[in-house]
Protein backbone atom coordinates (compact mmCIF):
# COMPACT_ATOMS: atom_id res chain seq x y z
CA UNK A 1 0.00 0.00 0.00
CA UNK A 2 1.41 3.18 -1.04
CA UNK A 3 1.78 6.05 1.07
CA UNK A 4 -0.11 9.25 0.16
CA UNK A 5 1.57 12.49 0.10
CA UNK A 6 0.42 16.09 0.15
CA UNK A 7 2.35 17.91 -2.66
CA UNK A 8 0.27 21.37 -2.54
CA UNK A 9 -2.06 22.80 -1.71
CA UNK A 10 -4.27 26.01 -2.76
CA UNK A 11 -7.53 28.02 -0.97
CA UNK A 12 -8.76 31.57 -2.14
CA UNK A 13 -9.69 33.67 0.15
CA UNK A 14 -13.06 33.08 1.82
CA UNK A 15 -15.51 35.39 1.98
CA UNK A 16 -17.71 37.36 0.52
CA UNK A 17 -17.69 38.04 -3.34
CA UNK A 18 -21.04 37.07 -4.73
CA UNK A 19 -19.60 37.81 -8.46
CA UNK A 20 -17.15 34.85 -8.74
CA UNK A 21 -18.24 31.78 -10.12
CA UNK A 22 -17.18 28.75 -8.98
CA UNK A 23 -14.80 28.03 -11.87
CA UNK A 24 -13.15 31.11 -10.95
CA UNK A 25 -12.58 30.51 -7.29
CA UNK A 26 -11.80 26.48 -7.93
CA UNK A 27 -9.31 27.74 -10.67
CA UNK A 28 -7.13 30.42 -8.36
CA UNK A 29 -7.00 27.43 -5.74
CA UNK A 30 -5.40 25.21 -8.36
CA UNK A 31 -3.07 27.51 -9.40
CA UNK A 32 -1.71 27.87 -5.83
CA UNK A 33 -1.88 24.30 -5.19
CA UNK A 34 0.13 23.57 -8.80
CA UNK A 35 2.90 26.10 -7.83
CA UNK A 36 3.11 24.85 -4.24
CA UNK A 37 3.57 21.64 -5.45
CA UNK A 38 5.88 21.77 -8.56
CA UNK A 39 3.87 18.89 -9.68
CA UNK A 40 2.82 19.22 -13.63
CA UNK A 41 -1.06 19.17 -14.85
CA UNK A 42 -0.07 16.85 -17.44
CA UNK A 43 0.41 14.45 -14.46
CA UNK A 44 -2.65 14.64 -12.77
CA UNK A 45 -4.52 11.31 -13.41
CA UNK A 46 -8.09 12.79 -12.41
CA UNK A 47 -9.78 15.21 -10.50
CA UNK A 48 -12.15 15.01 -7.63
CA UNK A 49 -14.33 17.63 -7.32
CA UNK A 50 -16.61 18.58 -4.11
CA UNK A 51 -19.85 20.66 -4.37
CA UNK A 52 -23.38 20.83 -2.71
CA UNK A 53 -25.74 23.38 -3.89
CA UNK A 54 -23.98 24.54 -7.56
CA UNK A 55 -27.52 23.43 -8.81
CA UNK A 56 -29.11 26.31 -6.74
CA UNK A 57 -26.16 28.92 -6.67
CA UNK A 58 -25.35 28.60 -9.52
CA UNK A 59 -28.15 26.65 -12.05
CA UNK A 60 -24.65 24.03 -12.62
CA UNK A 61 -24.78 20.59 -12.75
CA UNK A 62 -22.03 18.51 -13.99
CA UNK A 63 -19.09 20.67 -12.57
CA UNK A 64 -16.62 17.89 -12.84
CA UNK A 65 -15.51 18.57 -16.68
CA UNK A 66 -16.36 22.14 -15.82
CA UNK A 67 -13.69 22.30 -13.19
CA UNK A 68 -11.33 20.36 -15.21
CA UNK A 69 -10.91 22.78 -17.62
CA UNK A 70 -11.00 25.31 -14.84
CA UNK A 71 -7.67 24.14 -13.54
CA UNK A 72 -6.45 22.84 -16.77
CA UNK A 73 -6.16 19.82 -15.90
CA UNK A 74 -6.77 17.04 -18.83
CA UNK A 75 -8.41 14.03 -16.82
CA UNK A 76 -11.43 12.45 -15.97
CA UNK A 77 -13.49 14.47 -13.56
CA UNK A 78 -16.00 13.63 -11.03
CA UNK A 79 -18.46 15.80 -8.82
CA UNK A 80 -19.19 14.66 -4.98
CA UNK A 81 -21.62 15.32 -2.65
CA UNK A 82 -22.24 14.61 0.75
CA UNK A 83 -23.33 18.19 1.99
CA UNK A 84 -20.53 20.14 4.09
CA UNK A 85 -18.47 16.85 3.78
CA UNK A 86 -18.42 17.12 0.46
CA UNK A 87 -14.67 18.01 -0.45
CA UNK A 88 -14.18 15.02 2.92
CA UNK A 89 -15.54 12.47 0.70
CA UNK A 90 -13.27 13.45 -2.11
CA UNK A 91 -10.30 13.72 -0.83
CA UNK A 92 -11.10 10.00 0.95
CA UNK A 93 -11.50 8.72 -2.10
CA UNK A 94 -8.78 9.93 -3.81
CA UNK A 95 -6.32 8.62 -0.53
CA UNK A 96 -8.02 5.30 -1.83
CA UNK A 97 -7.25 5.11 -5.13
CA UNK A 98 -3.52 6.72 -4.94
CA UNK A 99 -3.32 3.51 -2.24
CA UNK A 100 -4.32 0.98 -4.37
CA UNK A 101 -2.10 2.06 -7.43
CA UNK A 102 -4.33 3.32 -9.72
CA UNK A 103 -3.47 6.47 -9.99
CA UNK A 104 -0.28 8.63 -8.67
CA UNK A 105 -1.58 11.77 -9.14
CA UNK A 106 -4.96 13.51 -8.27
CA UNK A 107 -5.90 16.90 -7.98
CA UNK A 108 -8.91 17.19 -5.12
CA UNK A 109 -10.90 20.10 -3.86
CA UNK A 110 -14.06 21.85 -4.13
CA UNK A 111 -15.59 24.92 -4.23
CA UNK A 112 -19.05 26.65 -3.08
CA UNK A 113 -20.79 29.72 -4.49
CA UNK A 114 -23.06 30.72 -1.45
CA UNK A 115 -23.40 34.67 -0.47
CA UNK A 116 -25.12 35.34 -4.46
CA UNK A 117 -27.99 33.52 -3.02
CA UNK A 118 -28.48 36.16 0.08
CA UNK A 119 -29.40 34.97 3.59
CA UNK A 120 -32.78 33.68 3.08
CA UNK A 121 -31.77 32.08 -0.15
CA UNK A 122 -28.63 30.29 0.87
CA UNK A 123 -30.77 29.24 4.84
CA UNK A 124 -32.48 27.20 2.53
CA UNK A 125 -30.07 25.57 -0.17
CA UNK A 126 -28.61 24.86 3.22
CA UNK A 127 -31.46 23.42 4.80
CA UNK A 128 -31.59 20.80 1.56
CA UNK A 129 -29.13 18.75 3.38
CA UNK A 130 -31.99 17.73 6.39
CA UNK A 131 -34.68 15.51 5.33
CA UNK A 132 -37.02 17.50 3.42
CA UNK A 133 -39.84 15.68 4.22
CA UNK A 134 -39.68 15.47 7.92
CA UNK A 135 -37.18 18.12 9.04
CA UNK A 136 -37.13 21.05 6.49
CA UNK A 137 -41.64 20.93 6.13
CA UNK A 138 -41.88 21.21 9.75
CA UNK A 139 -39.58 24.76 9.68
CA UNK A 140 -36.41 23.16 10.41
CA UNK A 141 -33.46 25.06 9.65
CA UNK A 142 -30.06 24.33 9.66
CA UNK A 143 -29.08 26.36 12.44
CA UNK A 144 -32.28 24.96 14.33
CA UNK A 145 -30.87 21.33 13.82
CA UNK A 146 -27.91 22.01 15.55
CA UNK A 147 -29.46 24.37 18.59
CA UNK A 148 -31.90 21.09 19.05
CA UNK A 149 -28.41 19.49 19.25
CA UNK A 150 -27.25 22.18 21.48
CA UNK A 151 -30.46 21.93 23.74
CA UNK A 152 -30.03 18.18 24.06
CA UNK A 153 -26.23 18.69 25.35
CA UNK A 154 -26.89 21.53 27.54
CA UNK A 155 -29.73 18.92 29.50
CA UNK A 156 -27.88 16.63 28.95
CA UNK A 157 -24.09 17.13 30.25
CA UNK A 158 -24.75 20.47 31.58
CA UNK A 159 -23.03 23.41 30.18
CA UNK A 160 -24.57 26.89 28.73
CA UNK A 161 -24.24 29.34 26.06
CA UNK A 162 -21.57 31.37 27.64
CA UNK A 163 -19.54 27.98 27.35
CA UNK A 164 -20.05 27.84 23.79
CA UNK A 165 -19.10 31.42 23.39
CA UNK A 166 -15.76 30.62 23.99
CA UNK A 167 -15.60 28.53 21.33
CA UNK A 168 -16.35 31.61 18.86
CA UNK A 169 -14.07 33.57 20.56
CA UNK A 170 -11.16 31.08 20.48
CA UNK A 171 -11.66 30.62 16.50
CA UNK A 172 -11.83 34.48 15.92
CA UNK A 173 -8.29 34.83 17.85
CA UNK A 174 -6.72 32.03 15.70
CA UNK A 175 -7.75 33.49 12.32
CA UNK A 176 -6.28 36.57 12.84
CA UNK A 177 -3.10 36.13 11.17
CA UNK A 178 -5.12 33.98 8.65
CA UNK A 179 -4.85 36.52 5.64
CA UNK A 180 -7.67 34.30 3.89
CA UNK A 181 -10.04 33.85 6.38
CA UNK A 182 -13.81 36.07 6.23
CA UNK A 183 -13.24 37.55 9.87
CA UNK A 184 -9.76 38.77 10.85
CA UNK A 185 -11.38 40.76 13.80
CA UNK A 186 -11.79 39.41 17.39
CA UNK A 187 -14.58 39.26 19.45
CA UNK A 188 -15.30 38.95 23.45
CA UNK A 189 -17.54 36.65 25.01
CA UNK A 190 -20.33 39.34 25.28
CA UNK A 191 -20.18 39.74 21.70
CA UNK A 192 -21.70 36.28 21.39
CA UNK A 193 -23.95 36.57 24.21
CA UNK A 194 -25.28 39.83 23.28
CA UNK A 195 -25.65 39.38 19.68
CA UNK A 196 -29.01 38.54 17.74
CA UNK A 197 -30.34 35.08 18.17
CA UNK A 198 -30.44 32.86 15.17
CA UNK A 199 -32.25 29.69 16.46
CA UNK A 200 -31.83 29.57 20.42
CA UNK A 201 -29.74 28.70 22.19
CA UNK A 202 -27.66 29.84 18.87
CA UNK A 203 -26.93 33.39 17.94
CA UNK A 204 -24.70 34.99 15.04
CA UNK A 205 -21.97 34.80 16.15
CA UNK A 206 -22.45 30.74 16.91
CA UNK A 207 -23.06 29.99 12.96
CA UNK A 208 -20.37 30.05 10.51
CA UNK A 209 -20.49 32.67 8.12
CA UNK A 210 -22.35 32.43 4.37
CA UNK A 211 -18.86 31.88 2.06
CA UNK A 212 -17.83 31.47 -1.45
CA UNK A 213 -14.49 30.32 -2.35
CA UNK A 214 -12.35 27.12 -3.02
CA UNK A 215 -9.74 24.64 -1.85
CA UNK A 216 -7.45 22.55 -4.16
CA UNK A 217 -4.99 19.70 -3.14
CA UNK A 218 -2.13 18.13 -4.76
CA UNK A 219 -2.11 14.40 -3.77
CA UNK A 220 0.43 12.02 -5.14
CA UNK A 221 1.67 8.69 -4.23
CA UNK A 222 5.03 8.71 -2.56
CA UNK A 223 6.93 6.70 -5.65
CA UNK A 224 5.82 9.66 -7.74
CA UNK A 225 6.77 12.04 -4.45
CA UNK A 226 10.31 10.37 -4.51
CA UNK A 227 11.14 10.03 -8.31
CA UNK A 228 9.89 13.51 -8.68
CA UNK A 229 11.91 15.03 -5.91
CA UNK A 230 8.80 16.76 -4.31
CA UNK A 231 8.90 18.67 -1.22
CA UNK A 232 6.13 17.06 0.42
CA UNK A 233 6.71 16.02 3.74
CA UNK A 234 3.14 15.36 4.90
CA UNK A 235 1.24 12.21 4.50
CA UNK A 236 -2.48 11.24 4.90
CA UNK A 237 -1.99 7.90 7.01
CA UNK A 238 -4.97 7.32 7.98
CA UNK A 239 -8.79 7.51 6.50
CA UNK A 240 -12.60 7.38 7.69
CA UNK A 241 -16.07 7.74 7.56
CA UNK A 242 -19.05 7.03 9.35
CA UNK A 243 -23.16 7.78 8.65
CA UNK A 244 -25.64 7.66 10.70
CA UNK A 245 -29.38 8.12 9.82
CA UNK A 246 -30.74 11.56 7.88
CA UNK A 247 -33.27 12.90 10.58
CA UNK A 248 -31.89 14.15 13.62
CA UNK A 249 -35.41 12.62 15.49
CA UNK A 250 -34.01 9.18 14.13
CA UNK A 251 -30.81 8.97 15.65
CA UNK A 252 -29.76 7.17 18.77
CA UNK A 253 -28.27 10.32 20.35
CA UNK A 254 -29.01 13.83 19.81
CA UNK A 255 -26.13 15.18 21.42
CA UNK A 256 -23.71 13.15 20.29
CA UNK A 257 -21.68 12.21 16.68
CA UNK A 258 -21.53 8.86 16.35
CA UNK A 259 -20.95 9.02 12.75
CA UNK A 260 -17.87 10.94 13.24
CA UNK A 261 -16.89 8.16 16.22
CA UNK A 262 -17.09 5.96 13.80
CA UNK A 263 -14.56 7.85 10.87
CA UNK A 264 -11.92 8.53 13.59
CA UNK A 265 -11.84 4.98 14.83
CA UNK A 266 -11.04 3.92 10.97
CA UNK A 267 -9.02 6.97 10.48
CA UNK A 268 -6.77 6.66 13.86
CA UNK A 269 -6.84 2.60 13.49
CA UNK A 270 -5.31 2.96 9.89
CA UNK A 271 -2.62 5.55 10.79
CA UNK A 272 -2.09 3.39 14.22
CA UNK A 273 -2.52 6.31 16.56
CA UNK A 274 -4.74 7.23 18.93
CA UNK A 275 -6.47 10.52 20.15
CA UNK A 276 -3.67 11.04 22.39
CA UNK A 277 -1.05 10.88 19.39
CA UNK A 278 -2.91 14.12 18.32
CA UNK A 279 -1.48 17.04 18.38
CA UNK A 280 -3.29 19.72 16.12
CA UNK A 281 -6.86 19.41 14.99
CA UNK A 282 -9.39 20.84 11.97
CA UNK A 283 -12.69 20.56 13.20
CA UNK A 284 -15.99 21.15 11.62
CA UNK A 285 -17.57 24.09 13.72
CA UNK A 286 -20.37 25.34 11.71
CA UNK A 287 -22.07 25.97 14.99
CA UNK A 288 -20.14 26.56 17.76
CA UNK A 289 -21.61 23.13 19.43
CA UNK A 290 -20.39 21.38 16.72
CA UNK A 291 -16.96 21.81 17.44
CA UNK A 292 -18.20 19.98 21.18
CA UNK A 293 -19.43 17.57 19.49
CA UNK A 294 -16.82 16.79 17.34
CA UNK A 295 -13.92 16.96 19.77
CA UNK A 296 -16.20 14.44 22.10
CA UNK A 297 -16.33 12.31 18.76
CA UNK A 298 -12.35 12.23 18.29
CA UNK A 299 -12.30 11.32 21.55
CA UNK A 300 -10.04 14.70 22.29
CA UNK A 301 -12.13 15.39 24.82
CA UNK A 302 -14.72 12.82 26.96
CA UNK A 303 -18.08 12.73 26.39
CA UNK A 304 -19.74 15.67 28.39
CA UNK A 305 -16.66 17.51 28.99
CA UNK A 306 -16.02 19.00 25.48
CA UNK A 307 -18.53 21.86 26.35
CA UNK A 308 -15.15 23.55 28.90
CA UNK A 309 -12.54 22.90 26.58
CA UNK A 310 -12.36 26.47 25.10
CA UNK A 311 -12.86 27.92 28.51
CA UNK A 312 -10.69 25.99 30.43
CA UNK A 313 -8.23 26.60 27.62
CA UNK A 314 -7.54 23.28 26.54
CA UNK A 315 -8.40 23.64 23.00
CA UNK A 316 -7.02 27.06 22.44
CA UNK A 317 -3.96 28.01 20.69
CA UNK A 318 -1.27 27.82 23.87
CA UNK A 319 -3.63 24.74 24.75
CA UNK A 320 -2.87 21.04 24.86
CA UNK A 321 -4.94 20.33 21.54
CA UNK A 322 -5.09 23.36 19.80
CA UNK A 323 -8.05 22.98 17.71
CA UNK A 324 -9.29 24.63 14.41
CA UNK A 325 -5.73 27.20 14.67
CA UNK A 326 -6.94 27.97 11.34
CA UNK A 327 -10.00 29.94 12.60
CA UNK A 328 -12.45 26.84 11.80
CA UNK A 329 -15.30 27.60 9.75
CA UNK A 330 -16.64 30.06 12.21
CA UNK A 331 -13.80 32.65 11.47
CA UNK A 332 -11.70 31.38 8.44
CA UNK A 333 -15.65 31.02 6.67
CA UNK A 334 -17.33 27.39 5.47
CA UNK A 335 -17.74 27.89 1.38
CA UNK A 336 -19.43 24.28 1.95
CA UNK A 337 -18.05 22.61 -1.02
CA UNK A 338 -14.13 23.30 -0.29
CA UNK A 339 -14.34 22.84 3.44
CA UNK A 340 -13.01 19.36 3.59
CA UNK A 341 -10.23 20.11 1.85
CA UNK A 342 -9.36 23.52 3.21
CA UNK A 343 -8.97 21.66 6.37
CA UNK A 344 -6.28 18.58 4.95
CA UNK A 345 -4.63 22.31 3.79
CA UNK A 346 -4.44 23.91 6.72
CA UNK A 347 -3.32 20.78 8.99
CA UNK A 348 -0.52 20.26 6.18
CA UNK A 349 0.63 23.97 6.54
CA UNK A 350 0.36 23.88 10.09
CA UNK A 351 2.37 20.00 10.24
CA UNK A 352 5.22 21.51 7.63
CA UNK A 353 6.05 24.85 9.34
CA UNK A 354 4.68 27.02 6.76
CA UNK A 355 1.02 28.21 8.58
CA UNK A 356 1.26 31.65 10.64
CA UNK A 357 0.35 29.74 13.20
CA UNK A 358 2.86 26.94 13.10
CA UNK A 359 4.61 28.21 15.65
CA UNK A 360 1.51 26.93 18.17
CA UNK A 361 2.78 23.29 16.93
CA UNK A 362 6.47 23.27 16.48
CA UNK A 363 6.97 19.93 17.34
CA UNK A 364 3.46 18.14 16.12
CA UNK A 365 4.20 15.70 13.92
CA UNK A 366 0.20 14.62 14.04
CA UNK A 367 -2.81 16.40 12.66
CA UNK A 368 -6.18 14.99 12.33
CA UNK A 369 -9.20 16.63 9.72
CA UNK A 370 -12.66 16.21 10.71
CA UNK A 371 -15.30 16.74 8.01
CA UNK A 372 -19.17 16.76 8.59
CA UNK A 373 -22.19 16.63 6.33
CA UNK A 374 -24.91 17.72 7.41
CA UNK A 375 -27.05 17.55 10.97
CA UNK A 376 -23.56 14.63 11.17
CA UNK A 377 -25.59 12.19 8.62
CA UNK A 378 -22.17 11.96 6.73
CA UNK A 379 -18.41 12.63 8.62
CA UNK A 380 -15.27 11.79 7.54
CA UNK A 381 -11.63 12.20 9.00
CA UNK A 382 -8.45 11.99 7.93
CA UNK A 383 -5.12 11.34 9.88
CA UNK A 384 -1.98 13.71 8.74
CA UNK A 385 1.44 12.98 9.99
CA UNK A 386 5.05 14.30 8.94
CA UNK A 387 7.26 12.03 7.69
CA UNK A 388 10.31 13.21 6.23
CA UNK B 1 -40.04 23.46 -4.47
CA UNK B 2 -43.36 22.15 -2.56
CA UNK B 3 -44.98 19.41 -4.67
CA UNK B 4 -48.10 21.40 -3.72
CA UNK B 5 -47.66 24.03 -5.91
CA UNK B 6 -47.74 21.51 -8.99
CA UNK B 7 -50.69 19.35 -7.49
CA UNK B 8 -49.04 16.01 -7.09
CA UNK B 9 -48.45 14.50 -3.66
CA UNK B 10 -45.34 12.58 -2.00
CA UNK B 11 -47.24 9.19 -1.66
CA UNK B 12 -46.72 8.15 2.07
CA UNK B 13 -46.02 11.14 3.77
CA UNK B 14 -49.00 13.49 2.57
CA UNK B 15 -51.02 10.44 2.98
CA UNK B 16 -49.46 10.42 6.60
CA UNK B 17 -50.31 14.25 6.62
CA UNK B 18 -54.09 13.30 5.99
CA UNK B 19 -53.98 10.85 9.05
CA UNK B 20 -53.16 13.15 11.34
CA UNK B 21 -55.89 15.39 10.03
CA UNK B 22 -58.41 12.46 10.57
CA UNK B 23 -56.87 11.98 14.54
CA UNK B 24 -55.46 8.63 13.45
CA UNK B 25 -51.51 9.28 13.31
CA UNK B 26 -49.68 6.02 13.14
CA UNK B 27 -46.05 4.62 12.62
CA UNK B 28 -44.67 2.29 11.05
CA UNK B 29 -43.58 -1.06 12.95
CA UNK B 30 -41.46 -3.86 11.63
CA UNK B 31 -41.52 -7.78 13.46
CA UNK B 32 -38.87 -6.77 15.46
CA UNK B 33 -40.63 -3.93 16.72
CA UNK B 34 -38.50 -1.17 15.30
CA UNK B 35 -40.38 2.47 14.98
CA UNK B 36 -40.28 4.37 12.12
CA UNK B 37 -41.76 6.84 9.74
CA UNK B 38 -43.34 6.40 6.35
CA UNK B 39 -42.73 6.47 3.42
CA UNK B 40 -40.56 3.33 3.82
CA UNK B 41 -40.04 0.05 2.64
CA UNK B 42 -37.75 -1.34 4.98
CA UNK B 43 -37.10 -1.05 8.26
CA UNK B 44 -33.79 0.86 9.13
CA UNK B 45 -33.20 -1.29 11.50
CA UNK B 46 -33.26 -4.54 10.96
CA UNK B 47 -33.88 -4.33 7.09
CA UNK B 48 -36.95 -6.45 7.29
CA UNK B 49 -39.60 -5.55 4.62
CA UNK B 50 -42.79 -6.53 7.04
CA UNK B 51 -44.04 -3.11 8.05
CA UNK B 52 -47.04 -2.65 9.27
CA UNK B 53 -48.96 0.67 10.68
CA UNK B 54 -49.83 1.30 14.07
CA UNK B 55 -51.40 3.95 15.95
CA UNK B 56 -49.24 6.14 17.41
CA UNK B 57 -49.24 7.05 20.61
CA UNK B 58 -51.77 9.79 21.77
CA UNK B 59 -49.09 12.09 23.53
CA UNK B 60 -45.47 12.33 23.46
CA UNK B 61 -42.92 14.58 24.96
CA UNK B 62 -40.44 17.19 24.27
CA UNK B 63 -37.02 16.42 24.51
CA UNK B 64 -35.51 19.34 22.48
CA UNK B 65 -36.71 22.83 21.07
CA UNK B 66 -35.50 25.78 19.39
CA UNK B 67 -37.17 29.36 18.83
CA UNK B 68 -35.87 30.08 15.26
CA UNK B 69 -35.73 33.82 14.31
CA UNK B 70 -34.09 33.27 10.82
CA UNK B 71 -36.21 30.93 8.98
CA UNK B 72 -36.22 29.87 5.38
CA UNK B 73 -38.20 32.05 2.82
CA UNK B 74 -41.16 29.23 3.47
CA UNK B 75 -41.61 30.34 6.86
CA UNK B 76 -40.44 34.10 6.35
CA UNK B 77 -43.93 35.12 8.06
CA UNK B 78 -44.25 32.80 10.40
CA UNK B 79 -40.70 33.75 13.03
CA UNK B 80 -39.98 33.11 15.62
CA UNK B 81 -41.69 29.79 15.69
CA UNK B 82 -40.28 26.85 17.97
CA UNK B 83 -39.71 23.65 16.72
CA UNK B 84 -38.67 20.13 18.81
CA UNK B 85 -38.34 16.66 18.66
CA UNK B 86 -40.76 15.08 20.60
CA UNK B 87 -40.58 11.23 21.86
CA UNK B 88 -43.76 9.34 21.61
CA UNK B 89 -41.86 5.95 22.80
CA UNK B 90 -41.84 4.40 18.98
CA UNK B 91 -40.67 7.22 17.03
CA UNK B 92 -39.36 10.49 17.57
CA UNK B 93 -40.85 13.44 15.23
CA UNK B 94 -39.63 16.64 14.51
CA UNK B 95 -42.59 19.51 14.24
CA UNK B 96 -43.43 22.76 15.39
CA UNK B 97 -44.71 23.81 18.68
CA UNK B 98 -48.13 25.46 18.59
CA UNK B 99 -50.78 26.72 21.43
CA UNK B 100 -48.19 27.85 23.92
CA UNK B 101 -45.91 31.07 24.29
CA UNK B 102 -42.45 30.35 23.48
CA UNK B 103 -41.43 31.24 26.23
CA UNK B 104 -43.41 28.42 28.43
CA UNK B 105 -41.34 25.42 26.03
CA UNK B 106 -39.44 23.18 28.00
CA UNK B 107 -37.69 19.60 27.65
CA UNK B 108 -40.86 17.45 29.27
CA UNK B 109 -43.66 19.10 27.64
CA UNK B 110 -46.66 16.69 27.03
CA UNK B 111 -48.10 17.51 23.88
CA UNK B 112 -50.35 15.79 21.09
CA UNK B 113 -49.98 15.95 17.21
CA UNK B 114 -51.71 17.91 14.86
CA UNK B 115 -51.83 19.70 11.57
CA UNK B 116 -50.88 23.45 11.69
CA UNK B 117 -50.41 26.00 8.53
CA UNK B 118 -47.52 27.84 7.62
CA UNK B 119 -48.81 31.76 7.90
CA UNK B 120 -46.60 32.29 5.02
CA UNK B 121 -47.14 29.90 2.26
CA UNK B 122 -50.70 28.29 4.01
CA UNK B 123 -48.67 24.85 3.49
CA UNK B 124 -50.01 22.15 5.84
CA UNK B 125 -46.98 22.14 8.84
CA UNK B 126 -46.66 18.92 10.92
CA UNK B 127 -47.09 20.65 14.58
CA UNK B 128 -47.34 19.58 18.63
CA UNK B 129 -49.83 21.41 21.22
CA UNK B 130 -49.86 20.78 24.51
CA UNK B 131 -51.64 17.83 25.57
ZN1 LIG C 1 -36.76 -3.69 12.25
Amino acid sequence: MSDVRVAGVGLTPFGNTPERTSRDLFGEASIEAFADSGVERDDVDALLYGNFMGELSEHQGHHGPLMAEAAGVRAPATRYESACASSGVAIRDAVKRIRNGEEDVILVGGAERMTNLGTAGATEALAIAADDLWEVRAGMTFPGAYALMAQAYFAEYGGEHEDLAHIAVKNHENALTNEKAQYQSAIEVEDVLEAPQVSSPLGLYDSCPISDGAAAVVLTSEDYAEENDLDAPVAITGTGQGGDRMALHDREFLARSPAAREAGEEAYAEAGIDAGDVDVAEVHDCFTIAEVLAIEALDLEGVGEGISAARDGRTTADGETPINLSGGLKAKGHPVGATGASQIAEISKLLAGMHPNSEYVEDADTGVAHNAGGTVASATVHVLEVVE
Amino acid sequence: MSDSETGVQDAGFDDWIDAVEDDDAYYLECPNEHGSLPPRRVCPDCGSTDLEAVSLPETGEIETFTVTHVPTPAFEDDAPYATAIANFGPVRITGQVVGVDLEAIEPGLTVEIEISVSETTGERVLAFSPA
